[in-house]
């Protein structure tokens, strides 16, 4: 079984998803023998050859940044050229767009939000992902030739599995979108919320838009992300994009910390998929006690400070 | 010069119809259970509504851009049976002007995007609206496939849309980047947080709502690609541990050496 993955960049650097699915792929093709393949785009051909270290046995290099239309045409040339059976993409932005376009385009299965490695059952794959979101799991099958998996970002760590790779250039003629960017801002030094692995959140406990600073205090130190609750962000308090939960964002970072946020069940759909939860919060009664790992009963703005000491002692140490 | 000026006041009053995907899910609180060997969603007792991205960010900014416009037109399309037709009327209520019922049960993402769009290519939409993501299967991938058998531009997700001179301006949140883009129609849009907020029916739109002709359309069948087989619960959370609010240097010691997130 031949196998595809879509090796994301950023500033000529290979993003931390690109890792993620060439250890996805590496770990499916070692269950059923077959090659993996990257396609890749924006990085030199040097830089790009350190996908092997993780698995990838040839590297399509693409010239330029294509935009999702081009990317989803790549991979569908890419598949048909090089006889591929399944492909391994992150489910994050840019995934969203091209996974599920080239499965419409070629009728091929997709799966998306994979929390695990697929099993294999007579050429049908079976993947569990999270439905009703994150109050159950759902077990998904495909069984069409081509098949496509879009894993749920941060559900997989980055392992060195090293083999012999080389890198080609790679040219199909691609479309080019009529969508005009007219601006791009960036938020300088922020961590990005959908792919962060730490996320400091907090909600209306914390008064008003003035006392954020002990929450970014915190989530510098420990390199998180800054999130909110839905309240927070109606009031103006915090940006949209900052939003966690049913109506926003759903994240599943590595430790979620939620600080004031009482933990309406619309909160914990977007939320409840992290691996370790802290709840700070005055009131013992707060529902978010019961979906936490670890939780204090206390006045944020006397434990936070003390919190981010101590992060930073930690940090200093070690 | 008067032609001139005509013109470019022309472009900005172009009528856009406006088509809105609306999805029936679960009501966030409701219990998830299952039957049949835990292969199907038990839907017994569960209160269905109209999934909120769909409604309050895409459904409700198509409005606010027909109002703004003063002209054109904005349909409500769902994919579902008989049983669906009273949380349709919904959008007539809050505003919408036609309503479709695609007669077939939701079976995967792409049967329910390739019924859309046999629909769509049938009709004259400048403009296909979808909510980001359904908070039942959670899938998000509806839009995209969509765009795709139209051979249409997607922008996913969002926060911001105007209509400016004929043309569409958005603003799509991307994790730290913000961008700015401007589009031509047609074109499939993924509604996300921001976009608009949540309308309440007025007295008027629910007596609309009651005498709004649903217009049912029988799809040509499309073979699901992919199957649910099997459902299971999350494991069961383990017991919060308590940490005493003057120890949190006892927090960060843990985060760090038993849970190892830090």
């Amino acid at each position: 079984m031949n196998i595809l993955i879509l090796a994301e960049t950023h500033h000529g650097t290979f993003r931390k998803s690109a890792l993620e699915a060439a250890t996805y792929a590496r770990k499916i093709a070692s269950t059923v023998s077959g090659k993996v393949l990257a396609l890749t785009y924006g990085i030199e051909a040097d830089h790009a050859a350190s996908l092997g270290e993780y698995g990838v046995d040839e590297v399509l290099l693409l010239s330029g940044e294509p935009d999702p239309l081009g990317l989803t045409e790549a991979m569908a040339h890419a598949v048909k050229e090089k006889n591929i059976d399944l492909a391994v993409l992150a489910y994050n932005i840019v995934g969203r767009h091209v996974a599920p376009r080239l499965s419409a385009r070629l009728e091929a299965g997709l799966i998306s939000g994979a929390i695990e490695l697929p099993q294999w059952q007579n050429g049908t794959m079976l993947v569990r992902k999270n439905v009703f979101s994150g109050k159950a799991i759902a077990t998904v099958e495909c069984s069409t030739p081509l098949k496509i998996l879009a894993f749920a970002p941060n559900s997989t760590q980055p392992e060195k599995s090293p083999v012999h790779t080389a890198v080609v250039s790679y040219a199909p003629p691609l479309p080019v979108s009529r969508i005009h960017k007219v601006e791009v801002r960036e938020k300088k030094g922020e961590v990005s919320l959908p792919d962060a692995e730490i996320v400091v959140s907090a909600g209306r406990g914390l008064k008003g838009p003035e006392n954020w600073g002990i929450v970014e205090d915190l989530a510098r130190a420990l390199g998180a992300a800054t999130a909110c609750s839905r309240p927070v962000a109606d009031v103006g308090w915090r940006p949209h994009h900052e939003h966690v939960g049913q109506t926003g964002l759903t994240i599943r970072p590595n430790l979620y910390i939620a600080i004031g946020i009482s933990g309406a069940i619309q909160h914990l759909a977007g939320v409840n998929q992290s691996k370790v939860i802290v709840v700070i919060n005055k009131d013992p009664e707060a529902p978010f006690f019961k979906a936490a790992d670890y939780g204090i009963v206390g006045d944020a703005f006397e434990v936070v400070p003390k919190i981010t000491e101590a992060v930073r002692k930690l940090k200093a140490s070690t | 010069m008067l032609t001139e000026q005509f013109l470019l006041l022309g472009a900005s009053f172009l009528p856009m119809n406006i088509l809105v995907c609306l999805s029936k899910v679960p009501d966030t609180t409701s219990k998830i259970s299952f039957t049949d060997n835990n292969t199907r969603f038990n839907t017994q007792g569960v209160q269905f509504i109209l999934n909120p991205s769909d409604e309050w960010y895409a459904l409700v900014r198509a409005i606010e851009i027909k109002e703004s416009l003063g002209k054109g037109s904005v349909a409500a399309v769902m994919v579902g049976g008989a049983e669906d037709d009273s949380l349709l009327r919904k959008a007539v209520a809050i505003g919408a002007d036609t309503l479709y019922r695609i007669n077939a049960q939701p079976q995967d993402a792409y049967s329910v995007a390739r019924m859309l769009a046999d629909f769509i290519k049938g009709q004259s939409f400048d403009l296909v609206m979808t909510g980001r993501e359904t908070i039942d299967y959670n899938g998000g991938e509806v839009p995209a496939m969509l765009a795709e058998l139209l051979g249409w531009e997607l922008v996913s997700p969002v926060n911001k849309l105007d209509i400016i001179d004929g043309k569409v301006r958005i603003e799509s949140e991307l994790g730290a980047l913000t961008e700015v883009l401007e589009c031509d129609l047609p074109l499939v849009v993924s509604a996300a947080k921001g976009l608009a907020d949540q309308r309440i029916p007025n007295m008027w739109g629910i007596r609309n709502s009651r005498l709004a002709v649903i217009h049912v359309i029988e799809p040509s069948p499309v073979a699901p690609l992919t199957r649910i087989v099997k459902f299971d619960l999350p494991p069961a959370k383990g017991q919060v541990k308590m940490i005493p609010a003057d120890q949190p240097e006892l927090l960060v010691k843990l985060l760090h050496e038993e849970a190892k997130v830090i």
